[in-house]
């Protein structure tokens, strides 16, 4: 029968395709789903990277659909023997062309976003920013903060002791400058200080992320990573296990806890004790 | 008459010995062993447990819990030291009842259970988090098995003797020991640091004092009839 309205299922098809089109973006475009709370100085240039992606593929995306849909709309249900118009150059003309058009929009972003990334990365952090070492194990972070002497003690793995709370193996006995070191099992910060922070991996891989620093790095048994970041609101924030380390990852987890610079102060000299 | 005189008095001395061998010792088997272990020196001062990353068990305590590797009592006194015959007694079947381990507050209680040889072991969850329990062997079977809250307690037996140091692979500041024991004459000391094994027939024993951080000591004593023999054990402590 649908051969007599000849392209009937070809408009109709072009129909959907505009509504599933505009349906699916209207969600991103009325900003349904927010990205989580900023405090990190440098969280808005990943927002900003952010809503750039999402915009270009978002209007890519789009109007490839709407595009798909004239086509489909226009030379659906032709009579058998008409003409075919072809793309100028054939399938190597088109495929070029997908390539150029493509590969311009992932440089683009790139060339854009390389500012967030090396922002992070690609400098170092100041050479007064406060020291923390962070180490991931099966299942748990810990943080080492050099203490009052501001030196870390050496991390010997064969005085690693869970029971007895020596994650990181020091050896206070025969090193003096780790008999001050501060172990907790929460990343404590003063707010609007720039953070370095040293990741350690003890075990096996594991990742550190906390999304509202817009901070994420795995850790990778045998390298000694950098990270630094100035953390802006005082709260506490969860840090999560972002790479599958094994039977408990689901329960990784800890807390960044940003502080006054006074609470931050009085909560160093109680662990001193 | 006289060699007639010998031969039956010897006779008579034989027939008594082995009369007296036949049978089981008419000896009462009442003799104890008791004393105290204590320490010297200054131990470790044992830190806080941080248990920021399980809020569920974080909250049950209003001061965080300290670490248990050495517990000390007043008067220089260590607690949670394992005292057992090593040897001079024969080994004992296992009891029927079970030795309990519980995992509450994200902690083992007790922290160091004794038990015997093919004893049943049964490990309760009360908290309202998975726990992973790791017993490591060195001789036994090496198992570790994955505990949801609310699930039935685990049951395990050890058939050889060995101090087991226990771990949970969720929580890595858990940690707890298993002395599985060859005979029924062991004791752990309490707060105050002393011990008592009683029941104890006479003869040559070894009497050794296990601590986890400090290793163990042993001495040699002798009971002849139903008397308490006194003894101290002293570690010496270490300050890391």
């Amino acid at each position: 029968m649908m051969w007599a309205w000849r392209g009937t299922m070809g408009k109709f098809f072009a129909v959907v395709l505009v509504i599933i089109a505009v349906a699916s973006a209207y969600p991103i475009v009325m900003h349904h789903y927010p990205l989580p709370e900023d405090i990190s100085t440098h969280g808005h240039l990943i927002d900003e990277q952010l809503n750039e992606t999402m915009i270009e593929a978002g209007v890519a995306f789009v109007g490839a659909q709407l595009v798909l849909a004239f086509f489909l709309w226009s030379f659906t249900g032709r009579k058998p023997g008409s003409p075919l118009k072809t793309f100028p150059g054939g399938a190597k003309g088109l495929v070029v062309f997908a390539f150029v058009i493509v590969g311009i929009e992932v440089l683009a972003l790139g060339v854009m976003g390389q500012k967030a990334w090396a922002s992070v990365y690609f400098t170092p952090a100041s050479a007064d920013a406060v020291q923390v070492q962070a180490q991931a194990e099966q299942f748990a972070f810990y943080f080492r903060y050099p203490g009052p002497d501001g030196k870390f003690g050496g991390i010997h793995p064969e005085k690693i002791d869970e029971g007895n709370q020596n994650y990181f193996g020091l050896d206070p006995e025969n090193d003096v400058a780790a008999r001050d070191d501060i172990v907790s099992g929460e990343l404590v910060v003063p707010v609007n200080k720039e953070i370095h922070l040293m990741l350690h991996g003890k075990d096996v891989g594991h990742s550190f992320y906390v999304r509202e620093l817009r901070l994420q790095q795995d850790f990778m048994p045998g390298l000694d990573l950098s990270l630094h970041f100035t953390a802006t609101k005082v709260g506490k924030y969860e840090i999560v296990c972002t790479q599958l380390c094994g039977l408990g990852h689901y329960n990784m987890k800890g807390y960044l806890n940003v502080m006054s610079q006074a609470d931050y102060d009085a909560w160093l000299k109680q662990q001193s004790q | 008459m006289e060699i007639k005189r010998v031969v039956f008095v010897g006779a008579v001395m034989l027939a008594a010995s082995t009369l007296a061998l036949a049978g089981p010792d008419p000896r009462p088997a009442g003799g104890t062993i008791s004393g105290k272990v204590s320490y010297e020196g200054t131990p470790a001062k044992m830190k806080p447990i941080d248990m920021s990353k399980e809020p569920s068990c974080a909250k049950m305590y209003t001061t965080p819990p300290i670490a248990e590797s050495v517990v000390t009592g007043p008067g220089n006194v260590l607690a949670d030291v394992v005292v057992y015959i090593s040897a001079g007694a024969p080994d004992d079947a296992a009891p029927s009842t079970a030795a309990v381990f519980t995992q509450k507050g994200c902690r083992y209680i007790p922290h160091v259970l004794a038990f015997q040889v093919n004893q049943e072991l049964k490990i309760v969850n009360e908290d309202q988090t998975s726990h992973n329990i790791h017993p490591l062997p060195k001789l036994n079977r090496e198992w570790n098995k994955s505990q949801p809250p609310g699930t039935p307690p685990i049951i395990e037996k050890y058939d050889k003797a060995e101090f087991i140091p226990v771990k949970c692979n969720v929580h890595p500041w858990m940690h707890g020991n298993f002395a599985v024991m060859k005979n029924s004459h062991y004791a752990i000391t309490g707060d105050n640091g002393t011990f008592t094994l009683p029941n104890l027939p006479p003869g040559k024993y070894t009497v050794t004092a296990w601590q986890e951080s400090y290793g163990d000591q042993s001495q040699d004593v002798t009971i002849s009839g139903g008397e308490t023999k006194s003894i101290t054990f002293t570690f010496k402590a270490k300050p890391y």
